[in-house]
């Protein structure tokens, strides 16, 4: 496992021929018992060209791969039934042809890299289940210039992405849960005192009831209430759906539709609770907590 | 596969293909590029390639095409037209990369089958060229995205790369000599005397301009008239054809009071017989072949490669003042009832009981004296009495004419005598200091029994155009149009510029077709080894590989060890440099716009310029923009501190 910068050395590198290589090989042999026997001066030639050529392939294939330096990227989150895609950054001196990436499991790509630029490579894994999606080992290969020989490095990086569970294709908002009932919504602000509810490492100082502390009730906060939005809490256990995934399946659905109804939305995980809020962050955390909910 | 490389790959095959369209038949190179033509067509309008079966038919139809018209599969011609076109038919397949991979291996194997027919120079630069769109083509199949030019700079490299190994393994790599098993008769092309004369046989081999041999003389030239080169000699006659007969055994050949030896080296171009050519009359030869009882040089297999032996020559001699008297009756031998005429001229030559000798001169006399023709282009003599009608009707021929005619006459007076085929003369290659003997100057001559004098050649030819014998075949004939280009006069310049060029071929035939296991033995020794062995060439091969790649990759690998300062950070060492002369050293730990602003406190002229200077040097280091990098070292090379603010 690494973490940093890859250069790729000799000691890295491996080479073997390829199938065709070893093919080819056949077919020289070949050549050369022809040429033997028919004493074809200008057969020898061009057989020995073509194995020589085999030969620079082989150095060619090497210098294609050495010296590269190599850094693990960012992976952005991704839905699961998406791809994932590991960002990795290549730097050569050198234009490099034909690379080719694999897991192993039937992920790969291919492509060129440019002399001098930083050259963002982005590798697609399928993301099928939610949570940490591990690169694992990945093979960098090339088979460049003629196919004759494969020559490979492998690259272990600590990379991970993060899957959310697949958001249930419709689910209607959680209406008629409103904690208040009356379907009148209530949101979290600041204008009138609402109540008082457990501290959460983060909470705001000026909001933290130091009376009730002194009441030696516990670190409890304050909340304001506004009645300008709508407050929603998103509950596990309001899902009515039978299995976890789906349950899982239909909250990712809820922070979505909130998120894009401009809602202020709190999300409750069995005990585990976030506050409500609204914007890109408290999406992607409330999306965090359930893509990772219940993981050992 | 993509358009384009399916086209690429359509070129490659043409190359490929084209030198066999010389010696194919037109319908096997036409329906080859029917081939191609029909892929090119699919592919250009993304039709579906032809179904399976339709392929096994075509298949089928061509097998048994060449089997009728060959009558075999696996000859040279038979097997060369299978393999073309089967490669060709391969595109109505072709599908993904690998059949792509089995055509590049089809193409290098078409290649080495060209090399039956030739291995000359352009050849071999064609064979380059090829080589060259094959790995282009190749990297293609690899690499789809890289851009042609790129594509063709790699194969280059390849190639040049591949060369200087391929020297040495073409040294170093252990000859075997002969072949491993058989090879089919036909495995090399070959053109030549035959050992049978008809009328018209020899002046068609004249139309050649092909080489038959060469010859470099040890130290002695002989006059070009003695240079008779002697082939098959010829004993029966059916009124046609000449043939040798059935060999018979007879006293062993015997030279007596030889004079005037010559020795010489003959480098032969493979003709597919088993007979050696030498100069009339040879004693020795360096390879092993036999003298037979009528002088021919005859050795166990035919001549298939080129082949290279030294000879020992007389060229005044007597030859066989004993003859059997079987072979004396053999060299009277008529076809009965054919050519009366002829039959009448020669006994009226008898009367007066003359010497042989005299007859001899008769019928030489009568050549000359009777306004006979040498001619290319002879009237034909269909009738069966033709020797009649040559010598009393048409009186136009050629040398076989001639010496046709004259062993008739000869052997109707009753002296034995046979009709000897071969080459006479030889043009000088003044660059390569040798003789150079082609097909063109293919002659037939006589050889008559006399009594105390043996064998006596002859020519009968030399009494009506006297200057062939002396100077070749264009002086000699007037209608001179049929003769190959080069055997007219053609002008001096390219004359010079084909010697040249022969002389080239010759030293490619010496040392690259002809390095056999014994030049590769002397030319080891010539370097220096000691006691030549095959394992130390091949450890010596192996040594030279490594080094010789081990070099290629320190080479291709110098990016990464030879450290290649920056020349935009060197520009602004330099800067620093005079400033530090000037009393403002950069501290360590001062940056380039840091040190443009303290610069600019002390010097405020110079503020904007060692500002601009400094933002451009942060850009170029840090923001990776490449463009500017020229007119930043201009502007560092041409910053100064003014004269007056120097201290």
């Amino acid at each position: 496992m690494e973490s940093g910068a890859i250069i790729l050395t000799q000691r890295r590198i491996f080479i073997l021929p390829t199938r065709q290589g070893w093919s080819l090989a056949f077919l020289l042999l070949l050549m050369l018992l022809g040429d033997l026997n028919y004493n074809l001066s200008l057969g020898y030639v061009l057989t020995f060209l073509l194995a020589m050529m085999a030969v620079m392939s082989m150095l060619h294939a090497f210098r294609n791969l050495v010296r590269l330096e190599i850094r693990a990227g960012q992976a952005e989150p991704v839905f699961c039934g998406k791809t994932a895609h590991f960002v990795l950054h290549f730097q050569s001196s050198l234009p490099r042809y034909q690379l080719h990436l694999s897991d192993g499991k039937g992920n790969q790509n291919c492509f060129d890299l440019q002399a001098g630029l930083d050259n963002k490579i982005a590798f697609p894994v399928a993301a099928t289940r939610r949570g940490w999606l591990e690169a694992g080992q990945l093979t960098l290969y090339t088979l460049f210039p003629l196919g004759l020989f494969h020559a490979w490095s492998y690259l272990h990086f600590d990379m991970r992405c993060l899957v959310y569970p697949e958001p249930m294709a419709e689910a209607s908002l959680p209406q008629e849960y409103a904690p208040e009932g009356s379907g009148k919504r209530q949101q979290l602000g600041d204008e009138d005192f609402y109540g008082l509810r457990a501290y959460v490492p983060g909470d705001a100082m000026p909001r933290i009831a130091w009376k009730a502390l002194a009441r030696e009730q516990g670190l409890q906060v304050k909340q304001f209430s506004t009645q300008l939005g709508d407050e929603l809490w998103l509950d596990l256990t309001l899902t009515p759906d039978l299995d976890l995934e789906g349950k899982l399946a239909r909250l990712t659905r809820w922070v979505l539709d909130a998120e894009q109804q401009g809602l202020r939305y709190g999300l409750r995980l069995s005990g585990k609770e976030l506050p409500p809020g609204n914007g890109t962050a408290q999406r992607n955390e409330c999306l965090r907590r359930i893509a990772l909910y219940d993981l050992t | 596969m993509k358009k384009t490389q399916i086209y690429s790959l359509l070129l490659m095959i043409l190359m490929v293909v084209a030198p066999h369209a010389l010696h194919l038949p037109l319908t096997i190179t036409s329906l080859c590029l029917m081939f191609l033509l029909w892929r090119a067509y699919l592919t250009y309008t993304a039709n579906a390639l032809p179904k399976r079966w339709l392929l096994f038919l075509i298949t089928f139809a061509i097998a048994a095409g060449i089997l009728s018209s060959f009558h075999t599969l696996f000859g040279r011609e038979a097997g060369v037209a299978l393999l073309i076109l089967l490669t060709t038919l391969k595109f109505m397949e072709l599908h993904t990369v690998r059949d792509a991979t089995v055509l590049i291996y089809l193409a290098c194997f078409i290649i080495i089958t060209n090399f039956f027919y030739s291995q000359s120079i352009p050849v071999a630069l064609y064979m380059l060229a090829t080589l060259l769109v094959i790995i282009t083509v190749w990297i293609q199949l690899s690499a789809p995205t890289i851009a042609l030019k790129a594509r063709c700079t790699m194969a280059a490299t390849l190639l040049l790369q591949a060369l200087p190994l391929t020297l040495l393994l073409f040294v170093l790599f252990p000859r075997v000599q002969g072949p491993l098993w058989g090879m089919p008769q036909d495995a090399f092309a070959s053109s030549g005397l035959d050992d049978k004369m008809t009328p018209g046989s020899l002046s068609r081999l004249i139309l050649s301009d092909e080489v038959a041999f060469r010859v470099s003389y040890a130290n002695q030239v002989p006059r070009r008239e003695q240079m008779y080169w002697r082939g098959p000699v010829l004993w029966n006659f059916d009124g046609r054809t000449w043939t040798p007969g059935r060999t018979a055994n007879s006293i062993a050949p015997q030279f007596t009071e030889t004079k005037q030896a010559v020795a010489y080296t003959v480098t032969l171009e493979p003709h597919n017989k088993n007979w050696l050519f030498a100069l009339e009359m040879p004693e020795w030869i360096s390879v092993p072949a036999a003298l037979t009882y009528d002088f021919q040089v005859i050795q166990k297999d035919a001549v298939t490669m080129r082949s290279r032996y030294e000879v020992r020559s007389v060229l005044q001699y007597h030859a066989n003042l004993q003859e059997a008297q079987r072979q004396l009756r053999r060299g009277v031998q008529l076809p009965p009832g054919l050519n009366p005429e002829s039959l009448k001229l020669a006994n009226s030559w008898l009367a007066g009981n003359p010497k042989d000798i005299d007859i001899v001169r008769y019928a030489l006399e009568y050549f000359n004296k009777q306004n006979f023709q040498y001619t290319l282009e002879p009237p034909p003599l269909p009738g069966i009495h033709g020797v009649d009608d040559f010598l009393f009707t048409t009186r136009q021929g050629f040398c076989e004419h001639y010496a046709s005619a004259f062993v008739f006459l000869m052997r109707a007076a009753h002296i034995p005598a046979r009709v000897v085929t071969g080459y006479q003369g030889g043009e000088y290659n003044q660059t390569g200091n040798y003789y150079i003997v082609r097909q063109s100057d293919a002659h037939a001559w006589a050889e008559v029994w006399l009594t105390g004098q043996g064998w006596v050649r002859i020519d009968p030819t030399a009494a009506i155009a006297p200057g062939r014998v002396q100077r070749g075949l264009s002086a000699s004939v007037k209608n001179n149009d049929v003769l190959p280009f080069m055997s007219r006069n053609p002008p001096e310049w390219l004359h010079a510029l084909r010697l040249n060029w022969d002389s080239l071929a010759n030293q490619w035939n010496q040392w690259v077709l002809g390095y056999n296991s014994e030049r590769q033995y002397a030319f080891m020794s010539w370097l220096g080894m000691e006691s030549v062995s095959w394992q130390k060439m091949a450890l010596d091969m192996i040594a030279g590989l490594t080094l010789l790649v081990g070099i290629f990759a320190l080479y291709m690998l110098r990016h990464f060890y030879v450290h290649r300062p920056d020349r935009v950070q060197v520009a602004w060492e330099k800067l620093c440099k005079r400033m530090a002369k000037a009393g403002l050293s950069r501290a360590a730990h001062e940056g380039a716009g840091t040190f443009a602003a303290r610069i600019a406190t002390v010097h405020p002229e110079l503020a904007e310029p060692i500002q601009n200077l400094a933002a451009r040097y942060n850009a170029l280091r840090y923001a990776g923009q490449a463009k500017d990098a020229q007119e930043f070292i201009r502007l560092c090379a041409k910053f100064r501190l003014s004269r007056q603010n120097r201290r």
